[in-house]
Parts: structure tokens; sequence; C-alpha cells
């Protein structure tokens, strides 16, 4: 956690010193109202025994009291602006912090934390922090305080009367702790046991069709009976035990009035307490006030020590990400763009996930050039995704050589490389926006005419009909407002625009249905045919007019040629072609 | 003294909510008294402990009311007994401490009787709520079942599940903490307020004045800081939708270049969250100095006031004192109050959300059903209408006629509504008119368990449930012997596989459980094959699965359709041209059937979508 307190700077800490000031104010005002109380009380004293009424006496302790009551506040007021203040600040530095740091990640820092993972970091575990630190900045300064100046108070009025507060401190802290030590790990498993509860409704909701279909009504009713009664029993438990905690609280303090008023009462009666029996009264008066500030304060810290380490655990989560380092290092090289040539070559490359115990590429090698179209087929797992990631450099290789015009790609700048690139992922991924500011991504300063332009050979400009908004149309977040297909589209229109030398289009056409996929691929001929292209597919179909199509399995090429040729030579081919068109359907294409 | 003034408040544990928790609270119900009415059915089972808790609420209250006047005693007591002697200048201390011992043991007795009410009756509580949310959350499953499928294919899951979980809770939550807190609030006002007046009708005024300051102020405060934290989770769903969104498609954002542009968006929101995050954080902080603030006023008030009276009147000193302790004592039930009835008010909105699922209308019980011999499968669609939505007819007047053992190839676009087909075959969906006939009985004359047990289903979602994988089988038939489950996997191809598996027929699948997509599948042909009905549904495998998987698929499902008829969902080609039958769907509407050759010779819409997957250039 105080790791963290680095993204603080030099004048931050002379507000947490401020803070520490006003707090210390705070509580020795507070602790001298009971003083004056005690003054009025010798006053009404005096005036009995002398008969005079004392008022304007009784009125102006009155003032101060007013004075010190408005003094306390504004310090309050001052720090909990200070604190809140700070507290937020520093979240806010977390966060970016935080955010830029992540955007440098590569595939391989992105799947060590997991994504969801780095979402909660980057949100819920930033906000506990912000919390905790104000917790920290108020309550864990203003409770030692209280603490010490009313034990300082109480010691030097009465230790009998000093030792019984002790009392009363160690049964709170006792009735707390058993508490938390009794429910604490219970406490832990109402989350899982709500999970279970929801885990058995969402799967009966989900396969609703199928419970239906199978009569399995009553199977899913004891599954669910089963995770019911744990949740109640778990919470009832955890009630039960909270319910006799604030009874029990309250029992404490009275019993610890009730104990110093009744030894009070005693000390009075034998002349021990005050040099007088009325500063004697005075006093005990003000004792009980004394008491309860140290009581109270235990309880802060007590509270404090419960809820904080949720907070420290957070801020472990945060700097586990934080320091973690990036596994990519950019290059230098930049590319000459007056070069006609493009080559792109894999040489001899293998490549192993970090942690796996196996190659998911073995001693892959081709060449490709500008203007022709190179293909990867494969079952699922036979690692053509794996060379779109190293050849975007999500991943380097774990052996072998990835070249661009003769030179290593992890000599290039990143941004140089990036710059090649056109790239459309498997899922259609847009942002939360416009269309328009969708497509900007792939182009910054591209005008309207060829975002137009490239809608229409994405075989999406219909999409500008659908509403008034045209290119202003707004996109979810997730592009969640748009079909599937036409995510896809979108995805694609905004590889196009971007004019790339390579374009990478990673089973980019399977939420389309046929007709649209070979309307789509005809369009794309057109705008490709002076660009590189790689393309990774599930459909025979296709593929089939690349130039070289590479049949990967389980991480090595088993075909690599045309069409026709892989259809004479190579088996794993035919398979592939023959689940999904007949003889001679494949004869005449 | 700020400090007394947490003496008798209630110490702020509650472990559920952060300090967040109920700010942002106070959603309203549309109608209080029908969700009111409704929740009172789920508590008259328990009228006698509800009884019982109001009265130990009231008791625990009632008791401690006694405490400070009591202890004021004592000091009076003290007072009486000091005596001075104006000649000597010396002080006579004679106290009577029989008086006072005797205040002690009543005082015991009062604070520990109260510590007992006070713990039964939170036990009481914590009961009866969790009693009545296992039976909300029973009763809002069972509904679940007994509703039309209708219902879930217009709601969100998340939508049903929220009602489960959260919606359940709040309603928990109210009722465990404001019931009874109102109860023993209400009593402690009253009770306060009637122990001030016997001590001073003066002080009580003087005390009365601050009080609607507080209620003000707090009031105000609460209002203010409700509106920043609807702001702050505002940005803050915002900011975390950007985050989210960054971060799964950070490969887009790195290959596009577009981190700066991400970032700057991102910079938007951190700034906008932290000016209504400090601004939340900072009033909220401030609503308990406030109190305090307010508290010392009246403390302030009551020390100057009862100092001039006691010595105009000859007030006692112990009488100030419980004054101070009242005070402190009057805020606190005034808060309660008002938390009660905002958690009442939630808790209501809450219920009326669990009610409104309770209450939708369900499936007609069927009493009559046809008996059922020998189902051969000959299948007749007779003069068939449907719509999803009323007055949205989709399937217009559909006839057609299937001979046991036929298969027939459902084909169409991607979203032209195939499982329509299954919703009705399976009476998910009731028709509008026009009826299904097997062997010449309308399946509106058998009960949907009949129906059912007709179809064997294999979908491309392949529904496994958290379960071993032997129950995941049985699904459909539970009492089926080990070896005809074994039979059924061999067949599947899949029986190879499960025991290779640690565990084997035991392995309980759930999210972690390594089985792919395709194994899945066969999993699912293995429990159809179990369930041996004369009627199949099936959904071909798309391209998503591994080539080789694909042909086990293949082969499974091909001994799995012999001799049933069979409704697949089909997208291979071999599948569609050795169909007995194609339904052709477009826009949920069967608009051709007949075979590949008959289709092709029509040259519509099926020929158009067969030729446009082949054709070249």
């Amino acid at each position: 956690m105080f790791k963290l307190f680095k993204y603080f700077r030099w004048y931050h800490y002379m507000f947490i010193v401020l803070i520490a000031g006003l707090i210390y104010g705070q509580v020795q005002m507070d602790l001298a109202l009971p003083e004056y109380m005690g003054k009025i009380i010798i006053l009404i004293n005096q005036g009995i025994q002398t008969g005079t009424p004392q008022t304007s006496e009784i009125l102006n302790e009155g003032l101060m009291m007013l004075l010190i009551t408005f003094g306390s506040i504004t310090a309050t007021i001052i720090a909990s602006f200070i604190a809140a203040r700070l507290g937020t600040r520093l979240a806010v530095t977390i966060r970016h912090r935080l955010f830029q740091h992540i955007q440098g990640f590569s595939a391989a820092e992105m799947n060590h934390f997991s994504t969801p993972s780095l979402i909660t970091r980057s949100t819920n575990d930033v906000q506990q922090v912000q919390m905790a630190v104000i917790m920290m900045l108020r309550m864990l300064i203003t409770a030692p305080i209280m603490a010490f100046s009313g034990i300082r108070k109480v010691t030097s009025i009465n230790l009998t009367m000093s030792l019984i507060v002790v009392g009363g401190v160690v049964a709170i802290i006792a009735l707390i702790s058993v508490i938390f030590i009794l429910v604490g790990p219970k406490f832990a498993k109402i989350q899982t046991k709500i999970d279970d509860v929801n885990q058995v409704t969402r799967e009966t909701l989900t396969g609703i069709r199928v419970v239906r279909a199978h009569r399995a009504e009553h199977i899913q009713g004891d599954k669910f009976e089963v995770v019911n009664t744990d949740l109640t029993k778990t919470q009832l438990f955890v009630n039960s035990a909270f319910a006799v905690m604030n009874p029990g609280m309250s029992f404490i303090m009275n019993a610890l009035n009730l104990a110093l008023i009744t030894v009070g009462a005693v000390l009075i009666g034998d002349g021990l307490l005050g040099s007088n029996p009325i500063e004697g009264l005075s006093l005990q008066v003000q004792f009980t006030s004394y008491a309860m500030t140290i009581l109270i304060a235990f309880m802060i810290l007590i509270m404090l020590f419960i809820f904080l380490p949720r907070a420290w655990v957070s801020a472990k989560r945060i700097n586990e990400v934080l320091d973690q380092p990036y596994t990519i290092h950019d290059g230098s090289s930049t590319f000459d763009d007056t070069s006609r040539d493009l080559v792109v070559e894999f040489k001899h490359v293998s490549f192993r996930y970090p942690h796996a115990d196996e190659d998911v590429l073995k001693d892959v090698s081709f060449k490709v050039k500008k203007g022709e179209t190179l293909a990867f087929i494969g079952s699922t797992g036979s690692g053509k995704s794996t060379i779109v990631s190293l050849l975007l450099r999500f991943y380097d290789v774990t052996q072998g050589e990835i070249l661009i015009n003769g030179v290593n790609i992890k000599s290039y700048q990143l941004s140089e490389l990036y710059r090649l690139m056109g790239y459309v992922p498997q899922k259609g991924t847009l942002f939360r926006g416009t269309i328009k500011s969708n497509l900007e991504i792939g182009r910054r300063e591209a005008d309207e005419d060829q975002m137009i332009e490239a809608l229409d050979t994405a075989q999406i400009k219909s999409i500008l009909n659908e509403g008034e908004e045209g290119l202003n149309r707004s996109i979810d977040q997730g592009g969640q407002n748009v079909s599937g297909g036409q995510r896809q589209r979108l995805s694609i229109a905004r590889a196009l625009i971007k004019k790339p030398q390579i374009y990478i289009f990673d089973d980019s056409f399977s939420a389309l249905d046929y007709r649209t996929d070979r309307l789509l691929r005809k369009a794309l001929k057109k705008q490709t045919e002076h660009a590189l292209t790689v393309i990774i597919g599930q459909r025979i179909g296709t593929i089939l007019d690349a130039e070289q199509i590479i049949v990967l399995d389980q991480g090595i090429i088993v075909g690599q040629g045309k069409h026709h040729e892989l259809l004479e030579s190579c088996q794993a081919y035919q398979d592939i072609a023959y689940a999904q068109l007949s003889k001679e359907e494949l004869s005449h294409v | 003294m700020s400090n007394q003034s947490k003496d008798s408040q209630k110490p702020v544990v509650r472990p559920m909510h952060g300090p967040m928790g109920r700010m942002g609270g106070g959603e309203k119900p549309k109608s209080m008294k029908n969700a009111l009415k409704q929740l009172l059915t789920y508590i008259k089972p328990y009228r006698l402990q509800f009884l019982m808790m109001i009265m130990f609420a009231m008791l625990g209250a009632a008791l401690a009311i006694a405490g400070p006047k009591l202890l004021g005693n004592i000091t009076s007591e003290i007072q009486k007994g000091i005596a001075y002697n104006p000649i000597s200048g010396t002080f006579l201390v004679d106290i009577n401490f029989d008086v006072i011992y005797n205040i002690v043991y009543l005082l015991i007795l009062l604070y520990g009787l109260s510590l007992f009410f006070n713990v039964t009756q939170g036990i009481l509580v914590s009961r009866m709520t969790q009693k009545i949310s296992k039976q909300l959350r029973t009763d809002l499953f069972k509904k679940m079942e007994r509703l039309p499928l209708k219902y879930f294919d217009q709601h969100p899951h998340g939508d049903t599940l929220s009602r489960m979980t959260n919606d359940i809770d709040t309603i928990g939550q109210a009722m465990n903490s404001s019931v009874s807190s109102l109860f023993s609030s209400i009593t402690l006002l009253i009770g306060v307020l009637i122990m001030m007046l016997t001590i001073s009708g003066w002080l009580t005024l003087v005390a009365m004045i601050t009080l609607p300051s507080t209620t003000v102020l707090m009031g105000l405060i609460m209002k203010k800081a409700r509106g920043y934290f609807r702001k702050q989770q505002q940005t803050l769903g915002l900011l975390n939708g950007h985050i989210e969104e960054n971060y799964t498609n950070q490969q887009i954002v790195k290959t596009y270049q577009a981190e700066q542009t991400m970032l700057d968006t991102f910079e938007v929101h951190n700034k906008d969250l932290y000016e209504s995050s400090w601004k939340s954080q900072f009033i909220s902080g401030l609503m308990m100095p406030l109190t305090t603030f307010v508290s010392n006023l009246s403390y302030v008030a009551i020390s100057v006031v009862g100092g001039i009276l006691a010595i105009s009147r000859g007030l006692l000193i112990g009488d100030i004192q419980s004054m101070l302790m009242y005070v402190r004592t009057f805020s606190q039930p005034l808060g309660n109050i008002a938390q009660s009835l905002t958690m009442t008010q939630t808790a209501l909105a809450a219920s009326e959300r669990v009610f409104e699922f309770l209450n939708e209308p369900e499936m007609i019980v069927e009493t009559r059903s046809v008996e059922m011999n020998k189902i051969k499968g000959n299948v007749r669609f007779d003069h068939v209408r449907f719509g999803y939505v009323e007055g949205k007819e989709i399937i217009h007047d559909f006839n057609a006629e299937i001979k046991a053992g036929q298969k027939i190839a459902i084909v169409g676009p991607t979203g032209a509504g195939k499982t329509t087909l299954v919703n009705l075959l399976m009476r998910f969906y009731e028709l509008n008119s026009g009826s299904i006939q097997v062997d010449g009985i309308k399946t509106t004359d058998l009960t949907r368990d009949q129906v059912h047990e007709l179809f064997g289903m294999v979908l491309q979602d392949t529904w496994l449930f958290k379960g071993s994988i032997k129950d995941n089988l049985k699904y459909g038939k539970p009492d089926v012997s080990d070896e005809l489950m074994i039979q059924a996997t061999q067949a599947a191809n899949i029986d190879h596989f499960i025991k290779s598996l640690p565990y084997g027929y035991d392995m309980v699948l759930d999210e972690n459980a390594s089985i792919s997509q395709g194994q899945k599948q066969l999993l699912t042909i293995a429990r159809a094959m179990i369930v041996d009905a004369p009627m199949l549904i099936l959904d071909e495998a798309t391209s998503s699965v591994d080539v080789r998987t694909e042909l086990l698929i293949q082969e499974a499902m091909d001994r799995l359709m012999k001799g049933r008829t069979t409704f697949v969902i089909a997208h291979r080609l071999s599948t569609i041209k050795n169909a007995d039958l194609i339904f052709v769907l477009k826009d949920g509407n069967i608009v051709e059937t007949g075979t590949h050759n008959t289709l092709l010779e029509q040259q519509g819409f099926y020929a158009d979508l067969y030729n446009s997957q082949f054709e070249t250039e």
C-alpha cells in the first residue's frame, strides 16, 4: 500500500502534515468541552453556596464552548476536504499509470494476468485503494490522537478510574475480535454461496429448452434446493453473530459508564477525587466523556484493522501490474516507403507459448510477396492464428526469424510495423462512439468519401440507410448494437480505409453468409491487388483463389501450394474439402 | 464532548456495504400497497415471531431509556451528600450509598434485560428474514419452471438473475435491519421525550430547538451527496466501459496505433471521475462530523441553560448530566427512522420486481392427455400459422407431410429463424392456428411433457450442466443402466475420450473443464441416444469444430438418425442433398419445400442460395 504513496508529490505530504495538525487541534478542542462543563458545575455550586446567580460567568463559559465547537467543526471540514481530494487525486494518478502501462502490454502480459483481472485491477482495486487512503488520512490519524489525548486526560484525573476504562477497552476489543474470528471465514463464503445460487439459476435459464426437453425440471429443482439451503444457513449464522454485536457494544458502554459513576461516587465519598468534593463531582462528570473518547478511538482502530487488509490486497494487485516488465521491445529501423518490393518471410519459425510444454508452431517457413495472397487453413488448434500473432509481434518467435524485406521484424519500430499492417481479427471489434469515429481509428484524416468507399467495399454501405444519422450513427461499447455480421464488415472497412500494404484477415468472414462472403471477396480483390494479403480461413470457398495455401496440422505445415495441387496431393486438405463440398462441386470450381 | 456523543449510537458495522452502500438508495416502488400486501403474505406464517420480535425490540429500547436518568440520580445523590460549611470553608461529605447501590443494582438488571431482549430480537429477525428469503428464492425458481419460453426469450437472463439474488437480498437486508429498528427507534423517541420532560420542561425545549436544524441539515447534505454519488457511479460506469473495451481489444488498439486516442478519452473520464469522486467523498465524509457538531451545539446550550437553571431553580447537576445523555440519544432514533423508511422503500421496489416475476402468467396446466402408444414418427404440418408477436405472422399456412424415418433438412441464411421450427415442434411456443400431428395425434392433445418425450435434441449450443459426466448423460433418463449408457457413448464416439479423463465418467463438468466444443457435442449426441426418442432435432456442427472431430460427430449423428424421423438444421451440402425433404427458411417463414433437385428446378430462393456458394468469378 505504502508503495503506492510514491505517487504522492512532496507537497502532498505537506498536506498530510496539515491534516494531522488540524485533526490534533480538533481532538483537543473536542476534549476541552467537558472541561468547561466541569467549570460550569463548579460555578453552579458557587452560585448555590453564595446565593448569586452567576449568569454572566456561566454565559462566558458557554461562549467559549461555542467558539470551541465552531473551531472544531472548521478544522474537521478542512481536514476532510484535503483528505478527500488527496485520496481521489492519488486514485486518478494510479489509474492513469495503470492504463498507460497496460496499453504497452503484449499478449503474453495480457494473458499472464487475464483481461478481466486487469479490468478489475484498474477499476475496483483502485476504488478500494482510494477509499482506504481517505479512511487512513482521516481515521488512522484521528484514532491514535484521540486515544492518546484521552488517556492523558484520564490518567491525570484518577488512576483507579483509568483502570476501569482499560477494562472497557479490553472488553470491546474482545467482543469484536471474537465475532470477527467466528464470522470471518463464513463471511467470505457468503459470496461463493451466492455465486452457487446464481450458477444454478443461470444454467437453468440458458439451458431452459434442454431442461424442458428432458423433463428434467426436478433435477434442476433439487440442485437449487441444495444451494439455496446452503446460502440460507451461512447467512443465518453470520447475521446471528452480528445480532450480538450491536447490543453487546451498547451493553459494554453502558456498563462502563455505570462503573465509572459508581466508583467516582465512592472516591468522592472518601475524598480521593479532586481537592474538594465539588471539584470531584466536576471531574467525575468530565471523566465519562474522556472514557468514551478512548473507547471510540479503539473501536475505530479495530475497524480499520478489519477493513484495511482488503485494500492492502488491492494495492498488492495493482503493484503487480505496475511492476510487470514488457517482454516485447521496440526496435529502431524504419521502412523505406520508396521501395517497390515487399517480402514477408518466415524462416524456420517455431513458437511456444509461455509456460507451455509444447511448441504450437514447429519449423514453419514460407515467403510471400506484394500482390500475392497467402492463405492458411487447418483445424482449430493447428496454429493458424498464432502465425498472425507472430507477424504482428503480439509475441516474439521462440526460434527462427521473421523477416520483412530481409530485415528481422524485431529491428523495426513497432509503430513502423503497424503502419504497414491492416489487421482484421476473428471477432469484429468496434469501439464506443460512432461509425465515423471507428473508421477514424483506421485513418485519422479520412474524409467522408473515403469512408463511404470503404464501407461499400466491405459490403456494409447499407448500414448508412438504416437511420437518419448515417456515418454519425452511434456504436455502443463493443459494438453491441449492430449484428455480428455488421460488426465484422465494419472491422473490415476499418482496415480498408487504412490502405495498408499488408492485409491480415484472421478468419474474418466467418459470421457472413456465403453470398455476402463471395461479394465481399470479389470487391476486396480490387483493392488488395497491389498489397500483400494473409487470410486465415475455415471455409474452402474463402481461400481457394489464393496464390499460396498452407495447410497446418498441429503446428506443422502438411501441405503448401495452390488449391488444385493440394486437392490432389494433400490428404489433410482433402479431408477438409470433402467435409464441406461434394466431389462434383469441387471438380467444377 | 463530541466523544460521548457516540456512546449510545449503534456502532457502525454494517458489513455488507462499503461506505457508499446505501447512499444512492431510495428507489421508489410504483405501487407501494400491492408490493407490501404480497410481502405480508410471506410474513404471515411467522406472525407470532414477528409480533414477538417487535415486542422485544420495543422492550429492549424501553429498558435502556431509564439509564441516563438513573445515572444522573447517582450524581445528584452525591451532590446532595455534599454539605458546605461557609464558616469553616470546609466540605462535609455524607453520601447515602444505600440509595446509590440500589440504583446500581437496578441498572445492572435493566441493562442486562435490555441486552437479552435486543440479542434475542436480532436472532429472531435474522431467522425470520432468512426463512422468508429462502422461500422467495424457492418460489422464484419454481416459477421459472412454469413460465412459457416466450418469457425467457423476451427477457434477458441477467434480469431474472438479478431478481433472484440482488432483489431478494435487498428485501432480506431491509427486513433484517429496518423493521425492528423502526419500532425500537419509535419507542426510544417517545421514551426519551417523556424522560426529558420529567427532568425539566425548559431543558427539553432547548433540546428541541437544536433538533430540527439537525434534521434539515442532514437532509440537505444527503440530497447533495446522493447527486454526486449518482454522478460518480455514472462516470465510473463510463470509465469502466472504456477500460474494458480497451483491454479486450488491445490488439486492435496496438495495430492501429490508437493508444493516444484511447488515452485521451480515458483522461476525460478520469478527470470527470475525480471531480464527482472527491465531492461525494468529501460530502459523505461530513455526515458524521456535522452530526457531532449539532449535538455539540445542544451540549453547549444545555450546559449553559442547565447551569443557570441549577442556580435559580435548584435543578440538580445529575439532571443536567442525564439531559446531556438524552440529547445524544434523541438524534439517533430520528436518523434511524429516516434510514429505515428509505430502506423499506428500496425493499418494496425490490419486492415489486420479485412479485412482478411471480405474477407473470404461467403456462396452462394440462389435465387431459391422450394415451400414447408406440409412436412411429409420422409428422404432419396442417395449415400451421405462427408469429412471435401478435399481428406479426411469420409462418403463413404451412403444410407438409413427413413419413416415419425421413430426414428433413432445414436450411436458410443466418438469422432466418431456424430455431422457430424447433420451438414449434417441441411446443415451446403454441401455434396461432392449425396443428402439428404426430401419428395423427395433434400435439396439443398431448401434454407438453409427452411432446418432449417424443424428441431427442442435439443443438449447437451444447448445454451441459455442472455435474458429473454421468449425470449429464443420464439427464433425460436418470434410471438408465450404466451398460446402456456406455453403449450410447461408444456409438457416439466419446467413450474412449471420457475414459481418458481424470475420474472418467465421474468427472465434474464446469467452466474449468477442458472439453472442446466438438467433444461437448459428442456428449449431447450420446445424451440423445440414451433418451432414445422416436424423433430427433439436430443442429449440425459448423466449421468452428476441427476437421477430425467433425468427422466423428458426423458418424455419431448418422448412427443416431438411423430409423428416426429427423429434423436437421443443416450446414453440410451432403446432408441437404440426401434429405428426403428440405425446408427453406427466410425471415422466419418457410418459403420453399421440396428435395434438392426439385428446388433447384424451381429457380427460387434455394437455387439462388445454393449457387451463390459455388459460383466463382
